[in-house]
């Protein structure tokens, strides 16, 4: 292509670029210069706040900072940088919630199992892939034994569970339950067996039709209402099971949306090859219509992973949950932003990272050119 | 609408009353740990600690129980309870008992069939304002204007206090606590008004915290109290007396640091039935006799849980008033011991 074989310096392709794009009138050129002086002022009153005039361990004057008093900004008049400390402080009870100390190795081995449990299924072109399948497989058993305890490791019930584990085991097991669970709604919508069809029709559209708040309400206080005497299913499970339930309604919308994409002439021609259903559903419909529908599918893990923060209101701390209890701590009360901006942090990690992961599955999977 | 509630109550009612069939003091025993439903957080009241253990005047009631039935104030399980769902959380036996900041009302104690078995906390509306306004009662607000939390029963006592005092105020309408905190301290309203307590703890998270006052008049009642289900009185009384032991402690002198002398020395006949020296008063609650003099000496008397977590000396402040015992000027009063 020309522009790679382009005979100017790098400095003036960037000299031509902005020019062309930056400064092509002066009415642009003005919208640029203020919008460099507000990205120049938001930036560097964000840094000086976050990281140079910043409290981390120690305050200003060299002390270990224990609650809120020790704050420089607490201090002296003059002081403005973020308190991290009761990050620190807390950062047990942000990554693990009230889980023994003592016992917090064994979520540390999940949370670095975690990546390895997943790659298998996320990428195709990795080495023994196939190895890296039957650890997937193998994984939630091992989590189950990790994090809940079993022979030769204490039970950790789960009401000691919290923040980050939380957020994590809710959002994961949420949406690897609900996938399989939203390919057989969608498909069952679209089936020409009435029963099984108006079944899938009535779930996902009950679903759809209330508030997750409702179905985790429904799920902690009218659950317990209805069953006999002494089954009293564990709180967190009962999120899980309303979190899935609600996933997979939406999740099958998605996919709903994939199979309408898929031309009639593509099952016909299947049919016609021979196929059984389940044969042109596997081989032919499902791969072209998840593909499509990449992108409504990866919007709805996103915003299940950061609706898993409702479950606060049915007394689990999740990762926000656990922040608003260091807030309510009289220690460490109103450093209500140091505690936003990490909780944020995290969650735009995570969610950052699953819409990368479609933009490489969409460009990957791209066929047409 | 109506039908809807009929139904939904006397569904939990049913299942309540089943529910209590089996003793939930019997229930508390053989499971081994007592299951108190707490604030999600509140300073002073209820909040986990930096190292994950629950504290405040409400959690250390849920700890005199488990030291009255168990011996050890420790076997305690928490479960973080909303305002939305504490009700029914305690009506379907999730929870063993409530204790988060809850006004006791008829409301609840007849129709939510709960049973509230005394206060721990007598909170009530006051009125924060800045010293340097030189006010010292709240008679002198007249004209002043008020930051207050919309569509909440402070707003309408708010309204009935100045009225039938005849004096006018300007309403500057907030939407949360944190709100109310920013207007106040930004010079918004002169007035910020809203639960007693909360006022405290506003106050202590300030920048200048004895820049403020919080006035002594009381515009409202809002006892505090721990409740259980309402038909299971075996159950209700471990509570109620429970919470009467850390009070009479206080009436007594007798604190966690004294404890094991006035069991060897008082010669007060009521200290003595208190403590278990004269047996068989536990038995009639179905604890052991040293059921009282595990509370105080795990726990604390009343006024040492009252100092430890929301006294004078502590960041939020509060001084005894209402909630100092009935021979120190106030109205906390647990009935007699024998």
């Amino acid at each position: 292509m020309i522009n790679d074989m382009s005979p100017y310096l790098n400095s003036n392709k960037i000299f031509i670029w902005s020019k062309k794009n930056l400064f092509s009138s002066w009415i642009n050129s003005i919208m640029t210069i203020i919008a460099l002086i507000f990205i120049y002022k938001v930036g560097t009153f964000f840094l000086n706040w976050a990281i140079f005039e910043a409290d981390f361990i120690t305050n200003f004057r060299g002390e270990i900072i224990t609650d809120r008093t020790f704050c420089s900004k607490n201090i002296e008049v003059g002081q403005h940088g973020a308190c991290w400390s009761i990050i620190f402080v807390r950062f047990h009870q942000f990554m693990y919630g009230f889980y023994p100390v003592e016992e917090a190795w064994r979520v540390n081995v999940i949370y670095a199992l975690l990546p390895l449990a997943l790659i298998g299924i996320l990428f195709d072109k990795l080495p023994f892939r196939k190895i890296f399948i039957y650890f997937t497989f193998a994984f939630p058993f091992i989590a189950y034994f990790m994090l809940y305890g079993g022979p030769g490791l204490s039970v950790v019930a789960t009401n000691k569970w919290g923040g980050l584990l939380v957020t994590l085991f809710l959002g994961v097991t949420g949406i690897a339950l609900a996938f399989p669970l939203s390919i057989f709604l969608a498909l069952g919508r679209r089936s020409n067996m009435p029963i099984v069809k108006s079944i899938c029709v009535v779930f996902i559209e009950f679903i759809r039709g209330v508030p997750l708040i409702t179905l985790l309400f429904t799920a902690n206080v009218m659950l317990p209402l209805f069953l006999p005497e002494g089954v009293k299913p564990d709180n967190l499970l009962r999120a899980l099971v309303a979190v899935t339930l609600f996933q997979s309604a939406y999740m099958a919308e998605a996919i709903r949306g994939g199979l309408q994409a898929i031309p009639r002439g593509q099952i016909e021609a299947a049919q016609s090859l021979g196929l059984n259903y389940w044969q042109t559903t596997r081989k032919i419909i499902l791969p072209q219509a998840l593909k499509i529908a990449i992108p409504p599918i990866v919007n709805t893990c996103i915003g299940l992973f950061k609706d898993t923060s409702l479950v606060l209101i049915i007394g689990l701390f999740d990762l926000l949950g656990i922040g608003r209890a260091a807030l309510s701590d009289i220690t460490w009360t109103k450093l209500y932003y140091e505690v936003y901006v990490f909780v944020s942090l995290i969650f735009f990690i995570f969610c950052f990272g699953m819409s990368r992961y479609s933009l490489y599955l969409e460009k990957k999977l791209k066929t047409d050119n | 609408m109506t039908i809807i509630k009929t139904l939904f109550a006397s569904l939990v009612l049913t299942f309540g009353l089943a529910t209590a069939n089996a003793g939930t003091l019997d229930v508390v025993k053989d499971r081994g740990n007592l299951i108190c439903g707490s604030n999600t957080g509140l300073a002073g009241f209820g909040n986990p600690n930096d190292a994950g253990v629950w504290e405040g005047i409400d959690v250390d009631v849920c700890r005199a129980v488990a030291a009255a039935v168990f011996g050890d104030a420790s076997k305690v399980e928490y479960v973080p309870l909303t305002s939305k769902v504490r009700f029914t959380s305690l009506q379907s036996g999730e929870v063993d008992m409530l204790s988060r900041n809850t006004t006791w009302t008829l409301q609840r104690d007849v129709e939510l069939g709960l049973e509230f078995v005394g206060v721990n906390y007598y909170d009530g509306q006051g009125f924060m304002v800045r010293k340097d306004l030189g006010v010292s009662s709240a008679t002198e607000l007249d004209g002043a204007s008020v930051c207050i939390q919309v569509g909440t029963t402070t707003e309408m006592n708010l309204a009935d206090y100045f009225g039938a005092n005849g004096m006018s105020y300007e309403s500057i309408p907030v939407e949360t606590n944190s709100e109310a905190d920013a207007a106040y301290l930004a010079g918004r309203c002169d007035i910020y008004t809203t639960d007693a307590s909360g006022l405290y703890a506003s106050r202590a998270g300030y920048p200048d915290p004895s820049a403020h006052v919080v006035l002594p008049e009381i515009v409202s009642k809002e006892p505090l109290g721990p409740s259980v289900r309402g038909n299971d009185s075996e159950w209700a009384d471990v509570v109620r007396w429970s919470l009467n032991a850390m009070i009479i402690a206080e009436e007594k002198g007798i604190t966690s640091g004294n404890v094991d002398d006035m069991i060897a020395n008082s010669p007060d006949p009521e200290t003595q039935r208190l403590l278990g020296v004269k047996a068989g008063y536990g038995a009639w609650l179905g604890l052991d006799d040293a059921w009282a003099a595990n509370i105080i000496r795990q726990v604390g008397n009343y006024s040492e849980s009252f100092e430890k977590h929301i006294g004078v000396n502590t960041p939020i402040n509060i001084e005894r008033g209402l909630n100092a015992l009935y021979k120190d000027g106030g109205i906390l009063y647990a009935p007699p011991f024998r």
